[in-house]
C-alpha cells in the first residue's frame, strides 16, 4: 500500500497524515470516541459483527491499520460501507470503545475525501435521503428509491415494479410525500446548523497526529 | 396514562399496518396517545452517516417541539427513531457545548429545548407502565398455544442501554407467554437484518434475512414479531427472494408485536391492518384474529 519512497521510519508520510487529520476530527464528534486509544485487539468486535464474513478488513484490524498508520487503506475497503450499524460491537467491547461510531467518523472522512466511485450505493443513497428530508421534512420511501435506482441501475426498477404494486394494492405505499408544514423552519435549522461545528472531546488531544503505532495512540 | 406519539417515516407508508395496530391496541388499552404536530424526520441512520451536527439539529426539533406539551412521554415505535431520538438526548446531555450551539439554532426558529422529554418505546410503555396482568385483564381472547419467534432487532436495545438487556431482552417473551402464546428458542432475537444493507448490498442482507428465518423456523415459529418497521419488511417481503436464492421454502407471517397483541386484546383485523400484510396468515393463527 505504501507509495511514498522516502520514508522516515516511525512518522507517517504527508498524504497518510492529511487523512488521519481529517479522520480524527470526525472522530472528535463522538463523545468518548478517544477511547479507541484503549483497543486490546481482542477480536469481540469481528466476532459479534454479522456482516464480518462479507467484509474486506475485519472491525479488529480497522484499528490494527489505523495504528499501523494505514487509515488510507481503511478508508479505501468495503467494511465501512457495509457495517448495517447495529451495535453489537459497541455493546460487547470490553474496553468500551464506540466502534460503530467510529466507523461513521471513517464514513465521512472517506466521503469528505470522495474516495469512491461517483455512483457508490451506500452514498448515493444517503445523500438522496438527506435531499428528501432537506426538501420535504420527511422521508418518502418511494421517492428515495425510485432516484436511487434511476442513477444506480435503472433496470433493477423494472425488476421491482411487482412489489411496488403488491405493497401499493395493501396499501403500504405512499405515491406522493407529506410535505410537513414548518418546513420553513427545518430548512432554517438546516441553515443554522451549517455554523454548527461539534465541540472537540477535552481529553481527546492523546493522538500524535505523525507518529505510527502506539505511540501514536497513548 | 397520556403520550405524545412519533411515528415517524416509515409508519406512514410501509410500516402503516404497525401505525394502525399500535394505535388500536392503546386504544383498547385505555391509554391515550395523541400524534406529535408537524414531527420531522429524525435523520435515522442515513442522515447521520452523511452530516452527523445538521442530524442531531433537526432531531432536536422534535424532542423541542415534544417538551412544550407538559410533561408528557414521547412513544417513537421505529427502532431507528428511537435510537436517534435518544442519542440526541444523551448528546445533548454529554456535552455543555453542544447543547449551547444547538440552543442557538432552535432559538432561531423560536424553540427551545431542556433535554427533559424522555423517549419511550411502546414495548416498554405497555409492559412497564400498563403492566403485563393489567393487559392480560384487558384480554378478551386467549392466543392458546401459538408459538411465535419474538425478533427484537438491533436498535431497540442497542446502543442506548434501555428498558431491556441488549443480548437477550425478553419483555415481549414474558408478555406474549402472559397471553398465552409460547416463544420458540430464537437465539438471534437481537440479530441484525440487514437493515438498508437490503438496497446497497442485497446479497449481504439476504444472506442475514436467510439465517434469521431459519433460526425461527427450525425452531418451529408459526410466525415472528417484530418491534421495527425494517425489520419487518425485510424479513417479510425478501422470502420470495432468499427462497429463489437459496432454494428454501419460507412463508411464514411476520406481525409487528402490536398485531398479535391486538389479536388478543379482541381488535378487528382490519384495525390491526392484517390485511395488509404480505404474508397471510395461516391455519391456528387467522382462525384466532378472524
Amino acid at each position: 500500500m505504501r507509495t511514498d519512497g522516502n520514508r522516515i521510519p516511525g512518522l507517517l508520510p504527508a498524504s497518510e497524515q492529511e487523512l488521519r487529520r481529517t479522520f480524527l476530527e470526525q472522530a472528535h464528534h463522538v463523545p468518548g470516541g478517544e477511547r479507541i486509544a484503549r483497543c486490546i485487539q481482542c477480536g469481540v468486535c469481528t466476532g459479534s459483527c454479522p456482516v464480518s464474513y462479507a467484509m474486506d478488513i475485519s472491525p479488529r484490524m480497522v484499528i490494527a491499520l489505523f495504528r499501523a498508520g494505514e487509515i488510507g487503506q481503511i478508508l479505501r475497503s468495503r467494511t465501512i460501507w457495509i457495517c448495517a450499524s447495529c451495535y453489537m460491537c459497541t455493546t460487547r467491547c470490553p474496553q468500551a470503545i464506540k466502534i460503530t461510531d467510529i466507523l461513521y467518523a471513517l464514513k465521512r472522512t472517506a466521503m469528505e475525501q470522495g474516495l469512491f466511485p461517483e455512483r457508490f450505493p451506500v452514498y448515493l443513497l444517503s445523500k438522496i435521503f438527506v435531499q428528501n428530508v432537506n426538501r420535504y421534512g420527511r422521508n418518502h420511501e418511494v421517492l428515495l428509491l425510485m432516484l436511487y435506482y434511476l442513477r444506480r441501475n435503472p433496470f433493477k426498477l423494472l425488476r421491482l415494479l411487482p412489489f411496488g404494486i403488491a405493497m401499493l394494492r395493501k396499501g403500504r405505499l405512499s405515491l406522493l410525500p407529506s410535505k410537513i408544514k414548518g418546513i420553513a423552519t427545518v430548512r432554517k435549522i438546516l441553515d443554522a446548523s451549517k455554523a454548527l461545528e461539534l465541540p472537540r472531546e477535552k481529553e481527546a488531544v492523546e493522538y500524535a497526529e505523525g507518529v505510527v503505532g502506539y505511540r501514536a495512540v497513548g | 396514562m397520556d403520550y405524545l406519539y412519533y411515528p415517524g417515516c416509515s409508519l406512514e407508508s410501509a410500516g402503516k399496518p404497525y401505525d394502525e395496530s399500535l394505535r388500536a391496541v392503546f386504544r383498547a388499552l385505555g391509554v391515550k396517545l395523541e400524534e406529535l404536530g408537524d414531527w420531522n424526520c429524525c435523520g435515522a441512520t442515513m442522515y447521520m452517516s452523511v452530516d452527523e451536527p445538521t442530524s442531531l439539529a433537526i432531531s432536536a426539533r422534535n424532542l423541542a417541539l415534544a417538551e412544550q406539551d407538559e410533561g408528557r412521554d414521547l412513544v417513537a415505535p421505529c427502532s431507528a427513531c428511537y435510537t436517534v431520538l435518544l442519542k440526541t438526548n444523551r448528546y445533548l446531555r454529554e456535552s455543555p457545548e453542544l447543547k449551547m450551539k444547538v440552543d442557538r439554532i432552535l432559538g432561531e426558529v423560536g424553540l427551545r429545548y431542556d433535554i427533559t422529554v424522555r423517549v419511550r418505546h411502546p414495548l416498554d410503555v405497555l409492559v412497564n407502565d400498563v403492566g403485563v396482568d393489567a393487559i392480560a385483564r384487558a384480554a378478551k381472547r386467549s392466543l392458546g398455544g401459538v408459538f411465535f419467534a419474538p425478533y427484537y432487532g438491533c436498535q431497540i436495545v442497542r446502543p442506548e442501554r434501555g428498558f431491556d438487556d441488549p443480548e437477550n431482552p425478553s419483555q415481549m417473551d414474558v408478555l406474549f407467554e402472559k397471553l398465552g402464546a409460547k416463544a420458540v428458542y430464537f437465539p438471534m432475537k437481537t440479530r441484525c437484518c440487514g437493515g438498508m444493507l437490503m438496497t446497497t448490498f442485497p446479497e449481504v442482507a439476504l444472506q442475514l434475512v436467510k439465517e434469521l428465518l431459519e433460526c425461527a423456523v427450525e425452531n418451529g415459529a408459526q410466525c415472528v414479531i417484530t418491534t421495527c418497521p425494517m425489520c419487518q419488511i425485510n424479513l417479510e417481503a425478501y422470502q420470495k427472494r432468499v427462497n429463489k436464492k437459496f432454494g428454501t421454502t419460507f412463508d411464514i407471517p411476520l406481525l409487528f408485536f402490536t398485531q398479535l397483541l391486538g389479536v388478543a386484546l379482541g381488535c378487528s383485523e382490519r384495525e390491526l391492518g392484517l390485511q395488509r400484510n404480505l404474508v397471510p396468515l395461516k391455519g391456528q393463527l387467522a382462525a384466532l384474529a378472524a
